[in-house]
């Protein structure tokens, strides 16, 4: 049998991950254990505490000789549970021993060395799963075939002969037993098999099962180390401010008045637009960068605000050109030939992300190297906005990623922050600094949620049946500002999530006459990614809008949409799920309680809601009840699938209720969670989540569930009030007519 | 220099007076459990106890304590995570990303000794932390679980 040391050890792959000496023992430290790092000067007896010399069975799985299984995960933990539902792919394969599965981060420096052998880093989208489960379930099913041929070979018996469970490898004729551990180093050595067949989803034991988190001892005690905590020796600390005004630049700055000040060690200059004091201490930082005289150019965008951007935004729901993102019939005929048509615009606004950890990273330069460590969703992403700031190649850098104090897509396509850490580092050689932004920084240095405004006008035949609609979006496209490669001839297909014809944000009715355009109008405000995105306000149009439509034909609202989703039959499955739950049709047990349904299929999964509200005298408002369903085709761990659907309600809730930045003078008004509100405990609704996996294909989970919440409440708030909202978010408005 | 009572000890910190707990706690002491996010005492991510009351202690000047104060912070919830509160966090799998989940487990603490039964009405009045992730469910549920924890145990 051909044996050849193919494998790097253990000891290799953490060496080249990082610098030797303190980077070594703190970049393993980041991926494998959570010890706090302070103090780690001592290299050597730091490298032997954190490395072994345990070689990799192969990129995905390294085994102790104590079994223990450490599981290798490229995209992020940021508490949507990929870390656990992407071990349990492995582990499924790999018939280890559960209780002993811990995980890593490679590093995306490692990746690229290693010809990108884990694939993508990204973490956006609902991705993490559906983007992965072949591979990563390969490079369990691969690792599993080189431990049992290196049984077999260890005793000398045909590897047919030999089964395993739990770690526990047995040949069935003999009885003879060993363990992973014991074969590990053997396997190591092994060429993995050309060609493995993974399981049928029938034989799954640990995909499918509500295991527990691995992540979540350390998240209890304080011990979980996130970016804003790290500390590395002789590290100094960094506060910035940029210039609030978008697209403005810093003019000067009068570091005169701060120099003395305790802590102090430099005032730079950071790219083009900000400024940044380094101290001792983070909160001396803060005080002397308060006290620090700035003067901006404002630049072209010192007078834009939220009514000229509403103006912009008008003038596209009025223009004669836009893009077209879903036609079929000749809507705009069907309109004119209708019995009764029905006409509504909505507006959804500017929100940000708002994780609970502000932006942060760290990083050290030398001229021959430069490291950050910081949360992110994509390391491959951090890492080349590292190599671009450090103005060196990329194989001279390296990333160590962080588990997020929350991402929401804020962490994943922009590393401000790190382009921003590294431009300081880089003016102190040699020394590590931690850049740490307010939350005041964090709210008005944002990657919005794009702003957008929908005129729907839909038409109904005597009967009360659909007979055209015709969606008209206009506002801001993501791809324009943030990748224009992904643009398929200037038109952004992002924007019409939910919308489409088909495919993972395909429209979940069937509309004899449609049109669905995109009027592009691009503020200078900078729009991104944000959990959902489009499908969020998208959602709202469309099932508002539905509903719109029953109550004018005067039909059920779920007999309305159901004589719709004849050919949607999976979204139609979902809907019905909710509404029997819920007892749609029977009338809500407490009084003055009233109900409201949406229907959606984002990120490849079906899913709907139905909401349970009430609105009292004053217009306030309760939500007393959430049903949900979901069907992501396979659920990897249906444990996981409640916590982010319940997650999801309160980011989708908090949108609804409260989530708006206004522009004035250029710039963000809003400071901090006083003027941002969040929602809190006591205005968290029960929510049952029913998980429906059909099978056959891979939807998403951590977003998909957002986009019915607002709407289901919407709905409701209107059957409650006999009031339509159509502005968000709901505080600008009174619930009920005065 | 400010004289403290931080997790059952005491310690001497050379710092200015005006610098909030949070931040001594953070940098001087290296007790990072305790978390920054809105550093106006909205949110409480950096909540702790102070003579047993569930402080925002990014606001609060730590001249204004003294080793009179006792300040517990995550890190002395329990050594071994045993406190009822993290077992039933535990076996419910509460956080999320975790960032917020100091702040709420210490408020959640702050409430039972209080009130060792609360009613969901008195968590709402008394849990006011914000969580992006949205663990709220799961932490109401988490407090009612160590209520009952702790009834089995002095039973």
């Amino acid at each position: 049998m051909a044996k050849e040391r193919i494998n790097v050890s253990r000891r290799d792959f953490l060496i080249r991950s990082s610098t030797v000496g303190v980077g070594f023992s703190l970049g393993f430290y980041l991926t494998g254990c959570n010890d706090v790092p302070t103090g780690a000067t001592d290299k050597n007896s730091a490298a032997d505490k954190s490395a072994s010399d345990v070689k990799e069975v192969n990129a995905w799985v390294v085994i102790e000789p104590d079994d223990t299984v450490i599981i290798r995960i490229a995209r992020s933990e940021m508490g949507q549970g990929t870390l656990t539902g992407l071990a349990q792919m492995v582990a499924e394969e790999l018939e280890c021993d559960w209780s002993k599965v811990t995980t890593e981060y490679p590093t995306p420096g490692q990746n690229l060395a290693r010809d990108k052998v884990w694939r993508s880093f990204s973490t956006g989208g609902s991705q993490g799963i559906r983007g992965s489960h072949q591979y990563v379930r390969k490079g369990g099913a691969v690792a599993r075939h080189m431990l049992i041929e290196a049984a077999a070979e260890k005793w000398d018996v045909p590897m047919a002969e030999c089964r395993v469970t739990n770690s526990v490898i047995t040949h069935m004729p003999s009885g003879r037993t060993t363990t992973y551990g014991k074969v590990a180093a053997l396997a190591a050595e092994l060429f993995p098999p050309e060609q493995i067949k993974l399981k049928d989803p029938k034989e799954w034991k640990i995909i499918g099962k509500p295991v527990k988190r691995l992540d979540t001892d350390d998240k209890l005690n304080g011990k979980q180390v996130f970016g804003a905590d790290l500390t590395l020796p002789d590290m100094l600390n960094a506060a910035i401010k940029a210039c609030p005004v978008f697209g403005g630049k810093l003019k000067s700055f009068d570091d005169s008045k701060v120099r003395k000040m305790p802590g102090v060690r430099k005032v730079v200059r950071v790219e083009d637009n900000a400024v940044a004091v380094v101290a001792d201490t983070w909160w001396q930082a803060k005080t002397a960068l308060d006290a620090l005289p700035i003067i901006w150019d404002k630049g072209l965008n010192a007078k834009v605000s939220t009514a000229s951007i509403d103006q912009m935004l008008d003038d596209g729901l009025k223009a004669d050109k836009a893009f077209v993102g879903n036609k079929n019939g000749n809507a705009k005929k069907a309109l004119k030939g209708a019995v009764k048509t029905v006409e509504a615009t909505y507006r959804y606004p500017y929100q940000n992300h708002a994780t609970m950890e502000p932006m942060n990273a760290t990083a050290r330069w030398t001229k021959d190297r430069c490291e950050v460590w910081c949360p992110t969703q994509n390391g491959e992403a951090a890492l080349q906005a590292t190599a671009e700031a450090a103005g060196l190649p990329i194989n001279k850098c390296d990333v160590y990623k962080i588990h997020l104090g929350g991402g929401f897509g804020r962490r994943g396509a922009f590393h401000d922050f790190v382009k921003q850490a590294v431009a300081i580092a880089k003016q102190i050689p040699g020394t590590p600094v931690k850049l740490l932004w307010t939350r005041e920084e964090d709210m008005q240095h944002g990657h919005y949620h794009p702003i957008t405004k929908c005129k729907m006008t839909g038409g109904l035949d005597k009967e009360g049946n659909l007979t055209g609609l015709h969606v008209r979006i206009s506002g801001q496209s993501i791809l324009a500002s943030v990748n224009p490669k992904w643009m398929e001839n200037g038109i952004d297909m992002f924007t019409f999530q939910g919308l489409l014809p088909d495919g993972d944000h395909a429209i979940s009715y069937t509309v004899p006459n449609l049109l669905v355009e995109h009027a592009m109008r691009n503020p200078p405000v900078p729009p991104g990614f944000w959990r959902g995105v489009n499908i969020n306000q998208n959602a709202i149009y469309m099932e508002s809008f539905v509903d719109e439509l029953a109550h004018a034909a005067n039909k059920d609202p779920l007999e309305f949409r159901r004589k719709l989703m004849a050919k949607h039959p999976q979204s139609l499955a979902v809907l019905n799920a909710v509404a029997q739950k819920a007892g749609w049709g029977r009338r809500p047990t407490a009084k003055g309680v009233f109900r409201g349904l949406a229907v959606c299929k984002a990120f490849a999964s079906h899913v709907a809601a139905c909401a349970e509200v009430s609105v009292d005298d004053k217009g306030k408002l309760k939500i007393h009840r959430i049903v949900a369903a979901t069907d992501p085709g396979y659920a990897v761990n249906p444990q996981q699938i409640e916590h982010q659907v319940e997650g999801s309600f309160v980011f989708g809730l908090s949108a609804l209720l409260y989530g708006e930045c206004t522009i004035k003078g250029g710039a963000v008004e809003q400071q901090n969670f006083n003027d941002y509100p969040s929602m809190l405990i006591s205005e968290m609704p029960k929510v049952e989540v029913i998980v429906m996996p059909s099978g056959g294909f891979w939807g998403g989970i951590g977003e998909p569930t957002i986009a019915v919440a607002a709407p289901a409440v919407l709905n409701a708030i209107y059957a409650a009030t006999g009031k339509r909202i159509r502005q968000f978010p709901l505080k600008n408005n009174e619930l009920r007519s005065l | 220099m400010a004289k403290l009572k931080i997790n059952g000890k005491r310690v001497d910190i050379d710092v200015d007076g005006s610098t909030p707990l949070l931040w001594v706690l953070r940098e001087q002491l290296g007790l990072t459990g305790t978390k920054y996010s809105c550093g106006i005492g909205t949110c409480g991510s950096c909540t702790v106890h102070i003579n047993g009351k569930a402080v925002r202690s990014c606001v609060v000047p730590v001249l204004s304590l003294n080793a009179t104060h006792e300040v517990v912070t995550i890190e002395g919830l329990s050594t071994d995570n045993s406190h009822p509160l993290q077992q039933a966090w535990k076996e419910l799998d509460v956080p999320q990303c975790g960032y917020c989940q100091s702040g709420m487990l210490m408020s959640a603490a702050a409430l039972l000794n209080d009130n060792p039964n609360p009613t969901d009405n008195d968590i709402d009045t008394t849990v006011t932390n914000i969580c992006r992730c949205g663990t709220f469910n799961r932490v109401r549920r988490g407090i009612h679980l160590a209520a009952d924890i702790n009834k089995r145990g002095s039973s």
